[in-house]
């Protein structure tokens, strides 16, 4: 039961910790690039009565401009595929990456919907030089709940910090997939696996 | 003495039709996962729970939302968060965590006193952090393997060692040893609808995420249960873990 929760808890605060400011993107640092992002975002959040409503186109722009350019969409999809990866061409690599980053989007714009009065608890980051991959780890933290670990994987690429897994309580929200894309892959190959995320994607926008 | 009779070759049938319908389901909807290998008996002990949800539990709880105020709400989910601190105690404590198990005594000896027997929770406000462990754990951190993965009626997902812990966990919980039976009854489902109203907005989040819905909930419950045996540091999974 608890499990759901922690879902919820998650997605809610994941977006905003992610989302940035464009600007030269590589002299800040990972867990500094997570808190400023993190605050301008649910800033935005606590003002905006449409978004607090659920207007998903509203939570949708916001989303697009704040926080995707912080993923690394590619990495998460790989991680999600797993072996499978490699056996995808480039232009299956692509589809996929597109689909997945559709699914994962709408999901956590949904999820910014429900954000309520929770608040982000940073924890200090100790980081050596030269490093390339690290854990930035925060703890959402809820009136009378056990607060929750929100933890993002970010990697140095030529571009800056960018994001490439989210864990929630341990949870991984890009691993998670993993199974059940293992399953379409297995029964249907890598185009099955496509066509069951399109269809997935394109019954979610008609709604 | 025929009606008898006729009554138990009425549910032996039952019994034989439902024994192959699992069988059935075993044989079509398995998907060679090796941590879920009764994944057909589960599928359908999945619907199930998901139609008592849908029926009883979850408009319960959407009604306890709507009917009682927040702070009432934080009040009972620390009255019952207070009793399971004192299992998280001993749980700290079989699993040779002295200063947590020193944390969490402290906890229950607050709230139970200044904290009005657990509706406040002044323990967390003076730095006293909530653990969570069950004997689950406490057997994994004993090296006991998950085993496979099975969905309980009503309890919903657990691995097998989670399962057999249940027992154990039940059996010390001091909210199923009230005797007089209504107050007992009525504590249990207070419970059980504080802690659905927690998850009600997860609900929607769930629907979109998921290709699955059944596979989305047993990877999640895996990926968390592996993660508390941790304390929360569990290394990365590998590409074919």
């Amino acid at each position: 039961m608890k499990l759901f929760s922690l879902l919820v808890a998650g997605f809610t605060l994941l977006l905003p910790a992610v989302a940035q400011a464009q600007k030269s993107p590589v002299d800040i640092a990972p867990d500094q690039l997570i808190k400023n992002v993190s605050n301008e975002v649910l800033e935005i959040v606590r003002k905006d009565k449409d978004i607090q409503s659920g207007n998903s186109k509203k939570v949708l722009d916001l989303v697009e401009a704040k926080v995707l350019p912080n993923f690394n969409f590619t990495h998460m999809t790989q991680l999600a595929l797993a072996r499978d990866w490699r056996v995808a061409t480039p232009a299956q690599k692509a589809t996929l990456t597109e689909e997945f980053r559709t699914l994962l989007v709408r999901t956590y714009s949904k999820a910014l919907t429900e954000y309520k009065n929770q608040t982000i608890e940073f924890k200090p980051l100790a980081m050596k030089p030269g490093e390339t991959d690290v854990k930035v780890r925060t703890n959402i933290v809820q009136p009378g709940a056990k607060p929750v670990a929100l933890d993002y994987f970010v990697e140095a690429l030529p571009q800056g910090w960018k994001v490439y897994d989210i864990e929630v309580s341990g949870i991984s929200l890009v691993t998670n997939y993993r199974e059940s894309f293992a399953t379409e892959v297995r029964n249907g190959g890598i185009d099955g696996l496509i066509a069951t995320l399109q269809t997935k994607n394109r019954s979610a926008e008609s709604k | 003495m025929t009606k008898v009779f006729e009554k138990t070759i009425r549910l032996l049938a039952m019994l034989a039709a439902a024994s192959v319908m699992v069988g059935l389901l075993n044989g079509c909807a398995t998907t060679g996962n090796s941590k879920d290998p009764i994944e057909g008996y589960n599928r359908v002990m999945f619907a199930f729970n998901d139609g008592v949800d849908r029926a009883v539990v979850k408009p319960l709880a959407q009604g306890y939302v709507a009917a009682v105020p927040a702070p009432v709400r934080t009040g009972v989910a620390n009255f019952f968060g207070n009793i399971a601190d004192v299992f998280i105690a001993v749980n700290n404590l079989l699993q040779g965590k002295l200063p947590e198990a020193v944390g969490d005594i402290g906890r229950v000896v607050i709230n139970s006193t200044v904290g009005l027997v657990g509706v406040i929770d002044w323990a967390s406000d003076v730095g006293l952090e909530k653990h969570d462990e069950d004997f689950g754990q406490t057997f994994g951190r004993w090296g006991v393997g998950d085993g496979p993965y099975v969905v309980l009626p009503i309890f919903g997902p657990r691995t097998m060692r989670d399962a057999f812990a249940q027992v154990l966990d039940t059996h010390v919980d001091p909210v199923a040893e009230v005797d007089h039976v209504p107050t007992r009854n009525t504590l249990v489902a207070t419970r059980g609808i504080s802690d659905r109203a927690d998850f009600l907005s997860a609900d929607k989040i769930l629907q979109e995420a998921a290709l699955d819905r059944y596979a989305y909930v047993r990877d999640a419950y895996l990926q968390l249960r592996r993660s508390k045996v941790y304390d929360g540091n569990a290394p990365r999974l590998k590409e074919d873990e």
